[in-house]
Parts: structure tokens; sequence; C-alpha cells
């Protein structure tokens, strides 16, 4: 491909597609869960749908500049947009006005703007810039530690207003660390440490009858099982492997098994400090345990149902009556996907949630066609976070995931976060246009 | 492994979770009917379309039982609670519920649903509740809903008319529609009629909001139905006489039943003492149901059905009847007064049929019943009483007695007439001969008969040997009259036979040797019959009687419990009664004036 090549020749028309096939049904669908089954004011600027519709124009807008600006210069910018993300999380932390208890919007006049929806781009931008830098080799430690804190600090800043949603998403930074390196065992390390903090919430949430002590918190049984599981892994595995490997197994054996029940202590012991008593809720609710107060899965119900009562086709458009007439709180943002759900029923979501597997594949594969290591992190980036926000977002909705509040990304109603995701995108794009130019 | 081969295990980790997506979509949409119950339930309000129930009105379009409008509280727990709670000792006030009774309520209330509103408050008068309307805004989680309530203004016809009130859980699980809180008819007419007054609730289903409030039909519509108003009911009671007989019945036990002669239509059914029906329906019917239950003169009992007395002197007469159609004695026949045998009264020696019934003479009818039942041609008597007390027995049933009368009064007691099959219980086959049995020729013994029995044996003696079956209902909507309502019963006694009887009847209350000279109406020809039965508390004062005596227009019975002779107060009654149907309005005011002061104790009851 030749340099001269315009732009609209080079990008990738199938992102786009996606892209604005996801901004098409966001509209459709915040119609039908705002306008209360009644006419939709498509272009009323004081309703949600109108509003929405300015949004895509700005984000469109945005995205039609960053297709323009030669590539060169996000990378050259990158310290300072990472360093602008970061003074606007300061910034909202000491100005942002509060909202549900969280400070994590600017409000400006009518329009308020979440900072943390733009930090994303800046944080990865920023992760692509040192990775690419250190030769794209994760494993020697400054770099791991450089690259720990550049996700870090936005997201403790986060942490603090308090965002966990967004926070979460961050972690999911890591499948992008382990394509550039990071070893797989810390994978199934944090996989392990996953299933071992639900086991500590379960467990520690019922309680047991024991012989001499009496009822108390049967996460004692999981401490006991952790401990005889180790006992009998150190006895039998150096009979697997090895003689002279047999030291460092038991060594590893003991160093798992005693980290584990650290871990779990320390979870057991910190949940009553960091969670709160709604969060907990939320956690018990989502494997089904009583907690003996009726709204506490009252989200979580109402939007299975309406996912449910979807059927094979769904509702048909403007017809689902739980999103219609306020069955389902934050219909139009985080719980956007019951709408899809109950007016389009299976085939409808299946399709949704095809499209966004498509739309993560494909940014895979803009990924590894790249030359540039700057242009693949970022892509991997982009991918970790689009797919982030979707396993929470389309989890939660299904009651899969513990009620977490962050936007399905293209969907969900409001500006910041449809153009934070188009920013990244675009920069995505624009970057990809360019992959004949030069070896960064 | 190569680090661009991670990108397989990555890509791999988003297909999976698309896959365990799209298996769990899957699984809620396609698999999850529960689930869909459960939204179907939210978002769908079944709105109950009452329809309005059936009025009843008597034979001349007055108005027995009426729908008035009323307003059911209803109480959302859930709005309630997202506003904050509110005063519920205020609202207690308003609504007219003790503190208690509003706490109960609420609880309840909590208990069936949050987010659907249960009714604290049944059944508030429109009146008393345009008092409050203005006020009940500020409770939050209150809503009132339009409900009509039965009401008999009249207070007439209590035990007839029946109950009507909420269903019970037989009534739910009866499948017949009925569901909590509903209402329908309990007993007398408004039980056996319910299918006919209730008619066909409507259904509206809306699609409502998360607050509970209506926003449009579901379906568009296609699944509503509107309500089918229930019949209406004219009776053939007259709702005048109705209300003249429960008026003189005041402050005693018994009952007066009055029935035209030639239609079998039911004209007065008065079972005192009686009860305001509207006592038992509003929230308070608890306590007077209590009271009313322990009261010691059982108002709540019909006597017009549910009472059965021996019919004493008066069956002498279906005795005379039959006995001449057997062809065992004459007009003429004259039978020696012999009181050896039975007891008699009064001055007579050696009676015919017509002055033994004026005479009532005991002898007579004991010689009469012997002639059917111990004609003595066989050589046992015991057989011989056995082979023909069956055919007696008929005969006295085609006179109604000891029958449902066609079946149109459910709760009516048959009554008794004895058979073999009864004597051979009570004593053992070929154990029992006429000697043994023959205080039933004088109505005594095994006889058992209600007033209603009585009544319509009245109507069969002044319609010359038939009588229509008796009834209550004149047309049910535009229907009229149902099939079979009024077939007609002979009783196969020649016309003629009755001759001497309805003679004999006007003698009862005209000559001077009559038992019954109260009973007399000025310028009405009165037949009667005096009866006097026998109890421990003091005698029942009974009379039956027609009139006017050659185009009967009325007939009826009345029933005063230990008040004396059928002559002293169940006649003069029976003439009140008379009277005021023939003529419209009661002349005799001496009479009347006597009759409704009489109350209990009644005196000369036990002579």
């Amino acid at each position: 491909m030749r340099r001269t090549a315009p732009i609209l020749q080079r990008i990738d028309w199938i992102t786009i597609g996606l892209v604005l096939t996801f901004m098409v049904l966001g509209l459709l669908n915040i119609a039908s869960a705002t306008s209360g089954a009644e006419n939709v004011d498509w272009f009323a600027l004081d309703s949600k749908v109108g509003k929405q519709f300015a949004w895509i124009f700005i984000a469109l807008l945005i995205a039609a500049i960053t297709l323009i600006i030669e590539g060169e210069f996000f990378i050259r910018t990158t310290v300072i947009h990472y360093a602008v993300n970061i003074l606007l999380l300061i910034g909202v932390l000491l100005v942002g006005k509060t909202v549900g208890g969280a400070k994590s919007w600017f409000g400006i006049g009518s329009i308020s703007l979440q900072p943390s929806e733009f930090a994303k781009t800046g944080t990865v931008l920023m992760l692509a810039w040192l990775l690419s830098r250190s030769n794209g080799k994760i494993r020697n430690a400054k770099t791991l530690v450089q690259s720990g804190l550049i996700v870090f600090i936005p997201a403790a800043l986060i942490m603090l207003q308090p965002d966990a949603g967004t926070v979460l998403v961050y972690g999911g930074l890591i499948f992008a660390f382990y394509r550039e390196g990071l070893s797989g065992n810390v994978l199934i390390a944090v996989f392990c440490a996953l299933l071992l903090l639900i086991a500590t919430i379960l467990t520690g949430a019922s309680s047991y009858d024991y012989p001499f002590l009496g009822p108390q918190s049967s996460i004692g049984w999981l401490w006991m099982i952790l401990l005889t599981l180790g006992a009998i892994l150190w006895k039998l595995v150096p009979g697997w492997v090895v003689p002279r490997n047999r030291k460092r197994v038991r060594r590893a054996t003991i160093i798992c098994f005693s980290t584990a029940l650290v871990f779990s202590a320390a979870v057991h012991s910190g949940l009553e400090v960091v969670l709160k008593t709604h969060q907990k809720e939320r956690i018990y609710v989502l494997f089904g345990m009583d907690v003996g107060n009726p709204d506490a899965d009252y989200n979580i119900r109402h939007a299975k149902a309406a996912v449910s009562s979807g059927g094979w086709a769904g509702k048909g458009f403007l017809q689902g009556p739980m999103t219609a007439y306020g069955f389902v709180p934050e219909q139009e943002t985080d719980f956007i996907f019951c709408t899809i759900g109950e007016e389009w029923g299976f085939a409808g979501s299946a399709f949704v949630v095809l499209l966004y597997t498509l739309l993560l594949l494909r940014i895979l594969f803009l990924a590894e066609r790249q030359r540039s290591d700057f242009t693949r992190i970022y892509a991997y980036g982009v991918a970790s976070i689009l797919f982030m926000h979707f396993l929470i977002n389309v989890g939660m909705v299904l009651g899969l995931a513990p009620v977490i509040g962050i936007p399905l990304p293209f969907l969900s109603a409001g500006g910041s976060s449809l153009i934070g995701f188009t920013l990244l995108i675009a920069i995505l794009l624009r970057l990809d246009a360019e992959r004949s130019y030069v070896l960064r | 492994m190569n680090l661009k081969e991670r990108q397989w295990i990555i890509g791999g980790l988003f297909l999976l979770i698309a896959l365990i997506f799209i298996g769990r979509l899957a699984q809620l949409q396609l698999l999850s009917s529960n689930l869909q119950d459960y939204a179907a339930r939210l978002t769908q309000e079944r709105e109950v379309l009452a329809p309005a129930r059936g009025l009843i009105f008597d034979r001349s379009g007055e108005l027995f039982l009426d729908n008035k409008a009323g307003y059911d509280i209803l109480f959302t727990p859930r709005q309630c609670r997202i506003a904050g709670g509110m005063d519920t000792l205020a609202l207690a006030e308003l609504i007219g519920l003790t503190p208690s009774e509003i706490q109960k309520a609420i609880r309840k209330a909590e208990a069936y649903a949050t987010y659907r509103p249960s009714t604290i408050r049944k059944q508030m008068p429109a009146t008393e509740y345009a008092a409050v309307a203005g006020e009940l805004w500020r409770f939050a989680g209150i809503q009132s809903r339009r409900r009509s309530i039965r009401t008999n203004e009249s207070g007439l016809a209590s035990h007839l008319l029946g109950e009507y009130r909420e269903v019970d859980r037989d009534d739910i699980q009866s499948n017949k529609g009925y569901n909590l809180g509903d209402y329908k008819g309990k007993s007398g007419l408004e039980l056996q009629w319910e299918e006919e007054l209730r008619g066909r609730e409507g259904v509206k289903f809306h699609l409502v909001d998360v607050r509970n409030d209506y926003r449009q039909s579901a379906e568009q519509g296609a699944l509503d139905s509107m309500p089918t108003p229930g019949e209406n009911i004219n009776l053939t009671l007259d709702m005048a006489l109705q209300a003249y007989g429960e008026s003189i019945m005041e402050g005693k036990r018994g009952s007066i039943v009055a029935i035209e002669p030639h239609s079998g239509e039911v004209l007065a059914m008065v079972s005192a003492p009686s009860y305001a029906t509207d006592l038992l329906t509003g929230r308070m019917r608890g306590t007077h149901y209590d009271s009313l239950l322990r009261d010691t003169n059982k108002p709540l009992f019909n006597r017009t059905m549910r009472a059965t007395y021996r019919p004493g002197s008066i069956f002498k007469m279906i005795q005379g009847l039959i006995a001449m159609d057997r062809g065992v004695i004459s007009t003429q026949t004259r039978i020696p007064c012999n009181r050896s045998i039975i007891g008699c009264h009064g001055g007579h020696t050696n009676d015919n049929l017509e002055s033994a019934i004026v005479h009532s003479c005991n002898p007579y009818f004991h010689e009469v019943m012997r002639r059917m039942i111990q004609p003595r041609k066989e050589s046992n008597v015991f057989e011989e009483a056995r082979d023909q007390l069956g055919y007696w027995s008929a005969s006295i049933r085609r006179f109604g007695l000891g029958t449902d009368l066609g079946g149109h009064f459910p709760g009516l007691r048959s009554g008794s007439v004895p058979d073999t099959t009864l004597y051979d219980k009570l004593y053992g086959r070929k154990r029992w001969a006429y000697s043994t049995i023959y205080s039933i020729s004088i109505g005594e013994g095994e006889l058992l008969t209600t007033p209603l029995h009585m009544a319509n044996l009245a109507a069969t003696l002044a319609n010359r040997g038939s009588f229509r079956t008796p009834h209550v209902i004149q047309s049910i909507g535009s229907k009229g009259k149902p099939a079979g309502m009024d077939s007609l019963v002979q009783t196969g006694i020649d016309p003629a036979l009755f001759k001497p009887v309805i003679k004999a009847m006007n003698a009862v209350t005209e000559s001077d040797e009559g038992t019954a000279p109260l009973a007399r109406i000025p310028g009405i020809k009165v037949c009667g019959k005096t009866g006097t039965v026998q109890d421990s508390q003091g005698n029942h004062s009974v009379f039956i009687a027609f009139a006017p005596a050659n185009d009967p227009k009325i007939a009826l019975s009345v029933y005063v419990e230990n008040a004396g002779a059928g002559g002293d107060w169940a006649a003069p009654i029976a003439s009140l009664m008379m009277e005021h149907y023939l003529k419209g309005s009661v002349q005799q005011t001496e009479k009347e004036s006597r009759v409704k002061g009489a109350t209990y104790p009644f005196a000369n009851a036990k002579q």
C-alpha cells in the first residue's frame, strides 16, 4: 500500500461499521427505555434520545478529527495526554459533583463529564508507549513495576471516587500484559485468586455448627480444606517429579497454599471494612443466598425477568412493558442490555453478543497485523478495556456477575463513555491506517 | 510458546464468554417460563370489571334488594414505604377502623404483596366515603375502588332473600371463578339464584408501570371483555303484604305464609322474629351474627320452611277428604262421639263430616281412619294395617305433605308422613296395628309439616283438590317465569267432595259454635281451620285459611308459637293479613291493635 493513498481507503471499515451499528442500536434502545412507550422525540435535546443523538454527533466529529491527525501526534503527545487525564482525575476528586455517593463527574452547566471514561485512552496510550520503548520485554522487573504504576495511578484515583466498576475494567489490561509476555501463571493465579475470593465470601457469610465451638462462620471449613490439600500435595507431589526438583516443588507448594490462606484470611477480615452492606448483599444475591432484604436483588430480579420476557423474538421495538414503565432501574445506561433482551428477544440479544465478539476479534486481528509494537500494544489495551465492559455489563444483566455499574460500550446512554470509547477506537483506526509507514 | 500465539488464547477467551452469554440468554429467554410469568405478573394488572348484580323486586316492581355505591379502601405497602411511611392512626380514624384493626390490616397487606394493593377497609358506604375522600390523598399508598354494596333498605324478607357476603376458601376452591375478596350469595335466594344474579365478570388487562399505575391496555385489548350484568329477579311476594305481616308478627315467634291459590305464587313469607339483612353485610357482621345466633328467640331460624310442627286438627280435613274418596264415609255418615277411645271437647254427640270438622271431633276422625286402616276384613290386624297404610300415606302425600313441594325452596324441610317403613322401623314388622298408631288420625303422632306445607294445604283446599307448586320467582330477567315453577299437582280427589269441607271451614269462622270467630272479615266470606299444637312451653296457635270462599285470592297459614288456641291469635292475624291483601288496607283497627299489642308471654297459652 502506498503511503500516499487517501486515509479513507486505508482505514478499517469493518470496525467502523460495527461501531456505527452499535450507536444506532443504542439510540433505538435508549428511545425504548426512556419514552414510556409513547412517541419518541428523536431530536428534542431535552430528551435522553435527543441528547444521545447529539453525543453521537459530537463523538463522530471527534473521531473524524482524530482520523485526520497523524498517528505520530498521539505517540508524541502520549505523556501529556496521560498527565492531563491524571490531573482531571485529581480535579474531579476536588471539584467534582457527587452523584449516587461517588465523586465521578464534572458538572458543566447542564452537561456532565466523567473523566474516568477518557482516562482509559490515556492509560492505554501510556502503556503502549512504555512497553514499546522497553522493547516489548515485560519480564524485566523495572518495566513491570513501571507499567504496573501506569495502570495503578489512575485506578487508585478512580477507586477514591469510588467507582469500583471502572477499576475492575483496568484489571482487564492484564490481557494486554499477557500478550506482551507476562507469565501465564499470573493469569492462572488471578483466576485462582478470584475463585478463592468467591469461596471466602460465600463461606464467610454462612455459619456452621462446629463440635465444641458451637455455630461459627463456615470459613473454618475452607481453611481446613486448604490446609489438608496443601499437606497432601506436599506429601505426594515430590513423588511425581524428578528428585532434583523436589525441593523446589515443595517450596512452591508451601508458598502457594500459605499465600492462599493469608489471602483468604485477609479478604475475610477485610471484607467487613472494604465492602459496604449493599455491595456484600449484591454478591450474596448473585449466589442465590437469602439476605433478608427483598430490595437487595430487586435490580437483578427485574433485569432477568425483563430479558427473559423477550422470548425468542422479543416484544418488538417500543413494545417492552418492563422497559417502558421503569421496572428496571438505570434502564437506559447500565441496564440497556435488558431493553435489547425484552424488545428484541433471544435473536436480538444473541446478535448483539455476537457483534461485540466480532468487534473484539476484529481488534485482535488489527493488533496482530501491526509491524509497530506501539500500535499492537495499544490495540490489545483497547480490546481488553472493551472486553471488560462487555463482560461485566452483560454478565450483570444476565445475573452472572454482581451488580457493578459500568456502561455497555456505544449502547448505554451518556456522552462521556461514548466519546471515550469512540476516541479509543478512532486512535486505533488511525494508527492501523498507518501500519505500512514505518517500523516504530 | 511464541507470544504471537497468545492471541489465540485471548481470542478463545472472548469466544468462550460469548458462548456462555448466549447459553445464558437461551436459558433465560427460551427455557425460563417462571421468569416470564414473573415479568407478566409485574407488568400486567388484571382489572376485574365487576358486573352489576341483579336486583330483586317484588311482584309489582318494588325494590327488595338494591346495589348502593360504596368504596373499598386499598393500601399498597411499597408505595407507602417509598414515600416514607404515613400516620396510620390518623388514617384509621378517617376510615373508621380501630388502631389495632388497621395494624392488622397493614400487616396482612404486607404479607400478601408489597407492590400490590390490598383492601384494608371493605364496603365503605358512599356517604361515609364522600366525607373523607378529600383527605385520603394525603396518605401514601392509599387508593379507593368503587364497589357496590348490596342493600335491603326495607329490611323485609331477610330469611328468604338470604345473605350476600365475602367468599370463603371453599368458594374460591370451587372452580366457579371466585377470587379472594369477591362476594356471593351465601344463603336464601341470593344463593339459590347466584348464577343468574351474578352476571359475568368482565376483565381488562392493563400494562402497569413500576408504581402500579395503569398505562395502556395489554395486547391492544385483545384479551379484554366487558362485564355482563346479572339478571334482575321479580319475586311473587307482595311487598306491602310482607311488610304488614312482619309488622303484626313483631314481638312474637312464628310465621305467616300466604299463597295465591290459583297460581301457587307465594305472596308473603314472614318468619318472626326477623332481623335486618343489612346487619349481616357490613364489617360488623361478626358481632351482629353472634348476637343473633345467641338470641333465644332464634331470629336466624327461618320458621316458614325449617320449623316443623304436628298438623293437629287441621289434618282432619284431609282425613275426611281421603275417607270420602275411598268410600268409607259419605257426607251424611254420622259417627258417635265416643270419648272412651279418645278425648274430645264441646257438647256434640253424633256429628257428620261437616260438623265434625267444625267441632274438631276427635272420635269421629279416629273412627274414619280406622275404617281406612283397619276395616277388619283380614284376620290378622297387623297385616291389615300394613296393607292399608301405604295407600293412606300416598293419599296424604298427594296434598304435598311430606314432600319438597316441587323443590323450589332449597332448605325446605319436607316434614314427615308416616308409612309402613317408618312404623316397621319404630315397632318392628307386624308388631303394630291401627291401635298402635291411631294418634295420627287427628294429626298428632309422627306427622310433621312446615308452615309452607300448611299454607299450600290451604291453597289446595281453596282450589278444590289441586295446587300449583308454590314458588317465589315471578320472572328472571326478560325470560319470564322459569319452566316448571308452577306445575300443577292433582290430589286425585273429586272436587265435589270438597264442598262439605269448605262449608265446614266457612262455619269455623262464621257459625256461632265455630272455633275462629276472630278470623272473620267484614264483607268477605272466610274459610279457615284452627289448630292447636301442644308444646311444653305452651300451645302453638295455628290457623289456615283462604278467602273469599267462592273465588279464593289468598290462602295462608299462620303460626304463633306458645300463644294458645288457634282461634285466639293465629285466626285474627290471618284475618288481618287477608283483609290487607284483599282490600288494600285494614279497617279492623281494634283487632289490629289487639294483635299488635300481644307479645310474650301469652296468657292462657298453657290451657
